[in-house]
């Protein structure tokens, strides 16, 4: 297999130039520069009032046999000058994709993406959530997988062998968006005594049946969403808190429907294995108009119900919950582009969240993001919002594309 | 007297065909409408699959410009409408972005978009055809194929456009949730070939208008097919305007059904 280094790359590259190269590989990616304001005092001492990082995710990609064998190479670095646990790196992507007439194989760190459903993804379970780099959940660490996929007028049938476990990312001591104590990631317990090293399996068949999209799925292995424990020393006192990851084993349905200018969605989950067994589900619609204002702008409605049996997970905040939200698109040259969500716990009306994320090119390189996130709650020391009710925050971000 | 009957009854004759000429002239122009639109597809049909490599221009009022870099895979179906598959090259932040369609002739389209940053495949709401395809002046439903069971027909007049004889024929969409109330379509006589359409909007007022130019012969399996090098659509009322060059274009490039569903979108790059 190839292993672009830099320096190959860059001499490849320049090989791509000569009529006679074999092969070229791409080099693209993105840089950026991020700070981050908080709009309130934090609760806890050592927690900064501003923030700011850097990050790198450059890409390296060749292929050969006539585009059948590809290799994508994808790493990613942060370096935060405050939170010492969000300065990170990753291998996003280290992937070899072989396509066939009707199977493909994808084998070493990829990233996948299973559901429908836009404020809570209950189904996707492969990756695990870099929850340290971004706070939207839609950040990904990449996974180690033999992935194998057949395909035909049937669907689309994919089985997962995932060697290796990756440990959810927690802000340190030094940052912002964290419980009273910062939860200790390096100090994991597992049910299984081959702790990192379980071999999950995953499976998932996809179809579009006319206007329907299905997707079924199941999953047996170390959990993605840990729960928390609290350590203690032998006179009682509170140690630290650590991630706990149980063996589960998840079945998942993610449903979409095309009803004219309307999407219906639904995600739902049934897992073993962890504290309780449960059930969650999440269902809505998303409304698109185009147009709007006599103008070629499209405004989106979107609305989802959150439902979680668990009420003492502290992950799992969608317990029974309402998410309105507006998608907003200018459709303009800059591709300028907002969303805004807001979701309301039903059961106690001071416990909400809110996001506004909004972005544009200033030019074919560059690009602007503006994301700003609250959070309140009035369940004093039950809820993940209590914690960060004071964690309030605009983040604005400049990106550079090559 | 015997000289004063025959002019009176061929005076009625003319006004009797003139009565009756409306309602027969809107048959003969509905059927020769429908007759040059069965025409254009035929000359059309037999192309099977094709990739190109295409840059778009898109130029607002105030004179901005933007070049957008796109591949298109397109792959003709016989009993349906026929499947694309768009790749965005550039600008960068949406560089891998790919989008699916399936045409339809009567039931409503099937659109997909591949998302590479998430590595999530949306399937679009098909209704909002009439939405802009890439903030260009050209709505999603202007980037699907031609299939003569989309519109109702009627032939407007013969006439002369860039010096080609050309039929100028008006077509109505089927689909009540079609952006136009109506197309006026500009087709030259010797080969069938659509050489501008004025697009009404639901108002009845001039939107956009789209020519096509340097025309290019191309041979696949013995016979001849001419595409377009060269297409700008001008929005009438906003002063935007958007520009499709066709870079290079390839035919019998062996694809398939299966590199036009959701996998491929996911693999596209």
């Amino acid at each position: 297999m190839i292993k672009p280094s830099l320096i190959t790359a860059a001499s490849l590259s320049l090989a791509a130039f000569s009529a006679h190269a074999e092969f070229e590989v791409d080099v693209a990616g993105s840089a950026s520069i991020e700070g981050r304001y908080f709009l309130q005092d934090p609760t806890y001492p050592q927690q900064p009032r501003t923030q700011s990082s850097v990050a790198i995710e450059p890409e390296f990609y060749t292929e050969w046999n006539n585009g059948q064998d590809s290799l994508l190479v994808k790493p990613f670095a942060r370096f935060d000058a405050q939170d010492s646990k969000r300065s990170h790196s990753d291998l996003r992507e280290f992937q070899w994709l072989h396509v066939d007439d009707n199977w493909e194989t994808r084998i070493g760190v990829g990233k996948v993406f299973w559901g429908q459903t836009e404020s809570l993804h209950l189904v996707d379970i492969v990756n695990q959530t870099d929850s340290v780099d971004q706070v939207d959940g839609e950040e990904k660490l990449g996974q180690p997988m033999v992935n194998f996929t057949t395909y035909g007028d049937w669907g689309t049938l994919s089985a997962f062998v995932l060697p290796y476990f990756r440990e959810r990312t927690f802000s340190g001591e030094d940052g912002r968006l964290r419980p009273p104590v910062p939860i200790d990631g390096d100090g994991a317990i597992y049910e299984s005594d081959a702790e990192q090293h379980h071999v999950d399996y995953a499976l998932r068949y996809q179809n579009s049946f006319g206007d329907w999209e299905v997707g079924l799925s199941y999953f047996d292995g170390t959990t993605r969403e840990p729960e928390l424990t609290v350590v203690q020393t032998d006179n009682g006192m509170m140690e630290s808190v650590v991630p706990y990851y149980a063996q589960i084993r998840q079945m998942g349905v993610d449903l979409l429907k095309v009803q004219g200018s309307w999407l219906l969605k639904f995600e739902g989950i049934y897992r073993t294995g962890q504290s309780e067994d449960f059930g969650a589900m999440v269902a809505g619609f998303e409304r698109t108009s185009v147009g709007v204002f006599g103008t070629s702008q499209d405004l989106g409605f979107l609305m989802e119900y959150q439902f979680d049996e668990r009420d003492d997970n502290f992950f799992a905040t969608g317990q029974n919950d309402l998410m309105a939200g507006v998608r907003w698109s200018l459709n303009d040259i800059d591709g300028t582009e907002m969303l805004a969500g807001y979701v309301q716990d039903l059961e106690h009306s001071g416990t909400y969240n809110g996001f506004v994320e909004a972005s544009s090119r200033m030019t074919d390189n560059w690009r602007w993001k503006v994301d700003a996130y609250f959070f309140s709650s009035d369940e004093v020391n039950e809820d993940t919002f209590w914690f960060m009710r004071r964690d309030d925050h605009v983040q604005v971000t400049l990106e550079y594309f090559f | 007297m015997k000289h004063k009957l025959r002019p009176l009854s061929s005076l009625l004759l003319c006004a009797a065909v003139a009565l009756s000429a409306p309602v027969l002239a809107d048959e003969q122009t509905q059927a020769e409408g429908l007759r040059i639109a069965k025409e254009r597809k035929a000359q059309d049909t037999g192309w099977d699959n094709s990739e190109a490599e295409m840059k778009m221009i898109l130029r607002n009022a105030q004179g901005q410009e933007a070049t957008r870099e796109i591949r298109v895979k397109s792959l003709e179906m016989q009993s349906d409408g026929d499947k694309a598959l768009t790749i965005f090259d550039s600008p960068r932040d949406v560089s891998g972005t790919a989008f699916l369609s399936f045409s339809h002739p009567m039931d409503a389209d099937e659109q997909w978009i591949y998302l590479p940053a998430i590595k999530r495949v949306k399937r679009i709401a098909s209704r909002n055809k009439s939405g802009p395809f890439m903030s260009s002046e050209f709505a999603f439903e202007d980037m699907t194929s031609f299939e003569v069971e989309k519109f109702s027909y009627d032939f407007l007049r013969d006439d002369v456009y860039k010096g080609d004889d050309v039929f100028v024929v008006e077509q109505t969409p089927e689909d009540e949730f079609s952006g136009y109330s109506k197309q006026i379509v500009w087709v030259d006589k010797a080969h069938y070939r659509v050489r501008k359409v004025e697009f009404f909007d639901r108002k009845d007022d001039l939107l956009k208008v789209l020519e096509f130019d340097e025309y290019t012969q191309y041979e696949v399996e013995g016979k001849t097919f001419w595409r377009p090098h060269r297409s700008n659509m001008f929005n009438k009322q906003t002063g935007k305007s958007t520009e499709l060059v066709t870079e290079e274009l390839k035919f019998m490039q062996g694809l398939e059904e299966n590199d036009f569903d959701k996998n491929s979108l996911r693999r596209a790059r």
